[in-house]
């Protein structure tokens, strides 16, 4: 068990940086979840900590001891890769063990820990077979009890649930949650799928092209995005982000579309009447409304996807407006493309943010 | 499922047909041919010929000479086989560290391939001619007393090594395909659990190579059972004495040049078995370690 922490890390190929200054600090027993869309730099900065990819500035420290020039092995890490990577000639308990074989420990003590890890993940059946022998979902837990026998000071785990089918995909997120929490071990866990992030991170970090946007608990990050990318991607359907006016009062939003909105918060004194900035609003943040009734305004409804309980509206403020806006409703209301709704948008719950650096306001 | 059916009879019999004539005319009836011819006895001037059932093999095999070429194939091909292939795992294990200029490597490395067995076998033999080979003087001032042309281990070494050269190309480029067969994270997973390059090439590369190394196997066993005819009938032509006579240099010197066309066939025939019992030992003991992906 150790700490983690990342310095001003960057990385180029050839002239192409591909990460521009990471800082992360992990605490003892932390689980710290990287997510980010596809090619952000996410797996590049795993690969970076375990020693597989060499960093181009910066500075990498485990458990205090920096890490920059030492190998995989000198690292004390334990990684779990998306396709398992598991050795194909090797039976589960082999594949398991071979770390601790390698550490040069006695036969006895490498079945029991072996063994014992085994147990912990339901699988003592399969110990002999070799892994072409195992459904996907076993595989993936013979990969999670190689890195969990060596004890490590830190987990590092890149995507590892993303070849596994949704239901067995909860199923591990849940199981790996608790084992994290019973073994406490460091963890740094990369993702690109948002509902892994927030349930698994204690800590969550948002990253985009190389960048880490914010780094918060994953409630904070959804509360108070830090910009309109965070804000975006954090959180299902995305937020409705729309161009606005601060109203001649300085007490609420006009929107593009004709609708005002009134602010609780006193604005700052840069968010001057006037002022042009970009509305951010969760689809479950709106209420449904009678027609007319204070603070509400219609929605053109042109598409309906219905879930079972909640349904999302997909409409326009007017039938001609450019910018689309998604309503989450109750799943059994009667709906009409064509036909408006009303709503109420949830006034605590707005965000306003700079519409040329996308910065929360 | 739906299996293809053709509507005619003949056709399917039309379209194997050529490769079927081949195998015929190319393999079965040679095949038949020295079975045959390896129960006669011809005359000298190879007028009269009579059938005398199994004497050529009993000769054969109370041969001295023939326990010799035995011995000397047996050393020959295992030697043959084990250094063309270590050699070449070692060199492809070597480009694929290389970070620039792979390619280039790789090409230069396949080069030898191209040359013909006969030219293969001059180019050591002129390399290492005791009097004026261009190696053989540096090997003479280092205190080696070289002469392959009377020193049959010398010989010996010297066969084995431009055949073996002759065929690391080959294997070579089996070997690096190989190689890029294996997935990275094995090998990245195997750092991460602490394991050197020797240890990760000792128990993860070198086992999952396994499917590749058998193929080669078989390959150079035939390839060092036949097709070196050709280097050693340039480099040392079988000599000194018959210190490098293997079993096909031996069918060709008793049939062709000797012309005991009888015990000649006799050997071929002896020769067939042997490779078709070594092919089926490989395939049914070897191949049962061997783990495919
Ligand atoms: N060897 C390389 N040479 C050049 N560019 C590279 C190399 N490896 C990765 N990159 C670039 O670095 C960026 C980050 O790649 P990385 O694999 O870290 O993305 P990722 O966030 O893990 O994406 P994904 O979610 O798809 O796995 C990508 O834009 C990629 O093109
Ligand atoms: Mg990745």
């Amino acid at each position: 068990m150790a700490t983690l922490s990342l310095k001003d890390v960057r990385k180029s190929y050839g002239k192409t940086e591909v990460i521009h200054g990471v800082s992360i600090d992990v605490e003892d027993g932390e689980f710290v979840v990287i997510v980010g869309p596809s090619g952000c730099g996410k797996s590049t900065l795993l690969r970076m900590v375990a020693g597989l990819e060499a960093i181009s500035s910066g500075v990498i420290e485990i458990g205090g001891t920096v890490v920059n020039d030492l190998e995989p092995r000198a690292r004390d890490i334990a990684m779990v890769f998306q396709n398992y990577a598991l050795y194909p000639h090797m039976t589960v308990a082999d594949n398991m063990g071979y770390g601790l074989k390698i550490a040069g420990l006695p036969k006895a003590e490498r079945a029991e820990k072996v063994r014992r890890a085994a147990e912990m993940l339901d699988l003592l059946p399969y110990l002999d077979r070799k892994p072409r022998a195992l459904s996907g979902g076993q595989r993936q837990r013979v990969a999670m009890g190689r890195a969990l026998v060596r004890d490590p000071a830190a987990f590092l785990f890149d995507e590892p649930l993303s070849n596994l089918d949704a239901k067995l995909r909860v199923q591990m997120r849940l199981q790996i949650k608790e084992l994290q929490r019973t073994v406490g071990i460091t963890s740094l866990y990369v993702t690109h799928d948002q509902v892994e992030a927030m349930t698994l991170a204690d800590r969550l970090i948002v990253m985009n092209a190389g960048v880490a946007e914010q780094i918060d608990t994953p409630m904070a990050i959804y509360d108070r995005p830090a910009n309109t990318f965070v804000a975006g991607f954090i959180g299902s359907p995305a937020m409705n982000i729309l161009p606005a006016r601060i109203n001649a009062a300085g007490n609420g939003v006009i929107l593009d579309g004709g609708p005002e909105i009134g602010l609780p918060d006193r604005l700052p004194a840069s968010v001057g009447p006037g002022k042009t900035v970009l509305l951010g609003i969760r689809p479950e943040h709106f209420t449904l409304s009678r027609d007319g009734m204070a603070g509400s305004f219609p929605v053109v409804v042109h598409a309906v996807e219905t879930l079972g309980a909640d349904a999302y509206a997909h409409g326009r403020l007017t039938a001609v407006a450019p910018d689309s806006l998604v309503v989450r409703v109750p799943g059994h209301l009667d709906l009409h493309p064509g036909r408006p709704i009303h709503v109420v948008p949830n006034r605590d719950m707005l965000h306003l943010f700079e519409p040329e650096t996308g910065k929360r306001l | 499922m739906n299996r293809a059916t053709f509507p005619h009879r003949v056709l399917p019999w039309l379209l194997i047909a050529p490769q079927l004539l081949i195998s015929l005319v190319f393999f079965y009836w040679p095949a038949v041919q020295a079975l045959w011819q390896s129960t006669l006895r011809e005359d000298a001037f190879g007028l009269k010929t009579t059938f005398v059932g199994l004497a050529n093999f009993r000769k054969v095999l109370a041969d001295p000479a023939y326990l010799n070429a035995i011995q000397v194939t047996v050393v020959f091909s295992i030697l043959t086989a084990f250094f063309s292939m270590a050699v070449a795992l070692f060199l492809a294990v070597q480009a694929e560290k290389v970070v620039r200029g792979k390619g280039f490597y790789r090409t230069v490395l396949i080069w030898p391939y191209a040359v013909a067995p006969a030219i293969a076998g001059m180019l050591w033999l002129f390399m290492f001619n005791p009097s004026f080979g261009s190696l053989a003087w540096p090997l003479k001032q280092m205190g080696i007393d070289w002469d392959p042309l009377l020193n049959g281990k010398q010989a010996m070494g010297l066969v084995i090594a431009a055949a073996s050269w002759k065929q690391i190309s080959y294997n070579f480029l089996f070997f690096v395909a190989g190689l890029q067969a294996i997935p990275k994270s094995l090998i990245e997973a195997a750092a991460i659990d602490g394991a050197g390059s020797r240890r990760r090439f000792w128990t993860i590369v070198f086992p999952l190579l396994a499917p590749t190394s058998f193929f080669l196997l078989v390959v150079n066993g035939v390839y060092a059972l036949f097709d070196t005819f050709g280097i050693i009938h340039a480099v040392t032509g079988g000599g000194p004495g018959k210190a490098t006579e293997t079993l096909v240099y031996k069918v060709y010197n008793d049939g062709f040049v000797n012309l005991q066309l009888g015990s000649s066939a006799a050997q071929s025939v002896i020769l067939m078995a042997i490779v078709i019992g070594l092919t089926a030992f490989q395939f049914r003991f070897i191949e049962r370690r061997v783990h495919y992906g």
